[in-house]
């Protein structure tokens, strides 16, 4: 068992909280920089896209798991960066300059969404941008001058200056680099005011507000952050895809990526990675194990919808925590082996709770 | 504005009505500095609805509310700790699922020195202004004991921890008017205990006046200077606890009147 021997503030704050942790982010930094000699062509495509969705979940994680703030109409700000990406490097603005208006465009549709946020929460907030959702997706299909319409939109690879990224590796590498800035940026904002703040909203508005938090600015905030990396990743979805149609960011999408938070573990950014692994390795798993099941099962037609549907709820009643909640049983269990008792990570039920303010 | 002999807190005439009821009529009352000053009255007389009404919560149907000489109703309710008003709740109002350093931590929001971007690239300044903050934060959990739960989840604490983490929540906020909701529900006579020495403590060691509304007569006149009894949303009575206390229309809201406890005696006989 580790014990931490705390002699300074500073290391309450530091990122790796000791030498255990610097060992193993430095190996998963370093394995991932090795994947492309380590791994075929099919699996860097695959790993690609987990990164891009992790980037996707940093900013759902943020947004529902950080500041309480459901959203399931998430696909359009996947939607709105990838077609401004496509449209901007269609008409020949440098990649980079591409990539930061994605990101900027989709954070002010992101602002404009959080208006309702100030005052509905809970089911109506995520019903609100549900609606706000199929408007998106509706705008997608008919703007055809620049979407293409229901025809689609074909992406140019991403270039600076005259340096093509056309192919897979530096492609990754690109992923590669944006994923971990973004998750630096992440846990800098968590470990600081802004980031306390969105915690502060997540579990008592009216005490938040009553330690001087600004709950429309820190709301709005937090849908810009969200929707802003939600852009990235959608530029980069629409390189990686190389086509664009309306129905990729259609309300399926956007439960996809809700569900990847949700199975990741709400509240922990390990989870929109997990969740983002989960949501990419499932159909394989599903397509590899449909040899195996008898024909009626394994060719029927709803077969991924109803083992996602099965997973959520599993996870819901079971593992509320998620993946990430798992991983930390499991942890837990090996470093204070053989003490591990079964209700430890029980969560104690409160009735003290008082809706009175609400 | 702000001599030392205008009241720090000073209500004229509140009033606040929700659909037919009249929640709060026509209170007034004066917190000097440097004093405690309690609310007390049975269930429903208003007395959370009159902090509320101060942490703004609430907006007033009619009246005043100022703080140090300046209007407080006309200020955002996010501003209100800025100014420099704490509180604490009725039914604990933590941040549930975060440390309690953290909880603590977000009770010096409004001395953040740090903007978006610094957070988001986490600067030398940032680093800085995060230190600082520990150190006034460490300050607080010395004053109240607090140092076996710092990295506790709230989530995982009995009441009586949590009521603590709440005061030292509103501590860290550094204010100069401290509203305390029932500080002593829920606790048992050695937390309460503990809590009356506390609230002296933070009046003596930091300064801070102390408005509170409690129902534990003991801790009542044991740390109030003075005291205001509401009865149905009105004033029923002021002044030094033991008056109060004695007041004939303060216990006739407690007891009922002594016409109908002389006919239960009647009755009874």
């Amino acid at each position: 068992m580790r014990f931490i021997f705390k002699t300074r503030y500073e290391q309450d704050i530091a990122l790796a909280k000791h030498g255990g942790q610097r060992f193993w982010y430095g190996l998963l930094v370093l394995l991932l920089a090795a994947a492309p000699w380590l791994m075929s062509e099919y699996g860097l495509a695959q790993l690609t896209f987990v990164l891009i969705y992790g980037i996707v979940g940093l900013g759902l994680m943020l947004l529902a798991g950080f500041t309480g703030l459901f959203s399931i109409g998430h696909a359009a700000f996947l939607g709105v960066g990838a077609y401004t990406e496509a449209a901007l490097v269609g008409i020949g603005v440098p990649f980079p300059i591409a990539l930061a208006c994605a990101m900027l465009i989709s954070a002010a549709v992101g602002v404009i969404v959080g208006l309702p946020a100030l005052r509905v929460k809970g089911m109506y907030l995520g019903i609100s941008t549900m609606a706000f959702g199929f408007i998106v997706a509706e705008v997608f299909a008919r703007w055809e001058s620049v979407t293409g319409g229901n025809a689609g939109k074909h992406v140019k690879a991403p270039a600076i200056g005259g340096w093509q990224l056309d192919s897979g590796t530096e492609f990754y590498f690109l992923c590669l680099v944006l994923t971990i800035l973004s998750t630096l940026g992440i846990l800098n904002l968590l470990r600081s005011p802004t980031g306390r703040a969105f915690v502060a909203i997540r579990d008592s508005e009216i005490s938040a507000q009553s330690m001087g938090i600004h709950l429309a600015r820190y709301k709005t905030l937090s849908f810009a952050i969200s929707a802003a990396l939600a852009g990235l990743g959608g530029a980069l979805y629409a390189h990686m895809i190389k086509f664009l149609s309306p129905e990729q960011f259609d309300i399926i999408q956007s439960i996809d990526l809700l569900l990847m938070v949700v199975i990741g573990g709400l509240g922990s950014v390990h989870g929109a990675f997990l969740g983002a692994l989960f949501l990419i390795a499932m159909p394989q798993l599903i397509n590899a194990s449909k040899d195996f099941l008898p024909e009626v099962i394994g060719q029927a037609p709803g077969l991924k919808a109803a083992i996602y549907g099965l997973v959520l709820i599993a996870f819901v009643l079971f593992e509320p925590l998620g993946l990430y909640g798992r991983w930390l049983k499991i942890r837990t269990f090996f470093t204070i082996f053989p003490f591990y008792r079964k209700g430890m990570f029980k969560r104690q039920k409160s009735f003290q709770k008082s809706d009175r303010l609400r | 504005m702000s001599t030392p002999e205008t009241p720090l807190l000073s209500a004229r005439d509140l009033s606040v009505r929700f659909g037919g009821v009249l929640a709060v009529n026509k209170v007034s009352f004066d917190v000097q500095r440097g004093e405690v000053f309690t609310l007390i009255g049975p269930n429903g007389a208003g007395k959370t609805t009159v902090f509320n009404l101060i942490s703004r919560i609430y907006t007033p149907t009619s009246g005043t509310i100022h703080f140090d000489g300046v209007e407080l109703t006309a200020c955002p309710p996010h501003e209100v700790a800025r100014r420099g008003v704490a509180r604490t709740f009725q039914n604990i109002e933590l941040f549930e699922h975060a440390s309690v350093l953290q909880n603590l931590l977000i009770g010096r929001h409004t001395h953040r020195k740090t903007g978006f971007w610094t957070d988001l690239f986490f600067t030398q300044a940032a680093r800085q202004a995060a230190v600082q903050d520990r150190e006034r934060v460490e300050h607080v959990i010395d004053f109240l004991d607090l140092q076996h739960h710092r990295d506790t989840m709230i989530a995982g604490l009995p009441y009586g921890v949590r009521k603590v983490v709440e005061l030292a929540r509103a501590l860290c906020v550094e204010p100069r008017l401290l509203l305390l909701d029932e500080p002593s529900s829920g606790l048992n006579v050695e937390e309460t205990e503990d809590m009356a020495y506390w609230i002296h403590d933070i009046r003596r060691e930091f300064g801070i006046t102390v408005l509170m509304v409690e129902h534990d007569m003991t801790l009542v006149s044991k740390v109030s200077d003075r005291v205001l009894a509401m009865n149905q949303g009105e004033v029923l009575a002021m002044g030094l606890p033991a008056e109060v206390q004695s007041h004939p229309g303060v216990i006739e809201a407690y007891l009922g009147s002594s016409q109908d406890l002389s006919s239960l005696r009647r009755e009874a006989a």
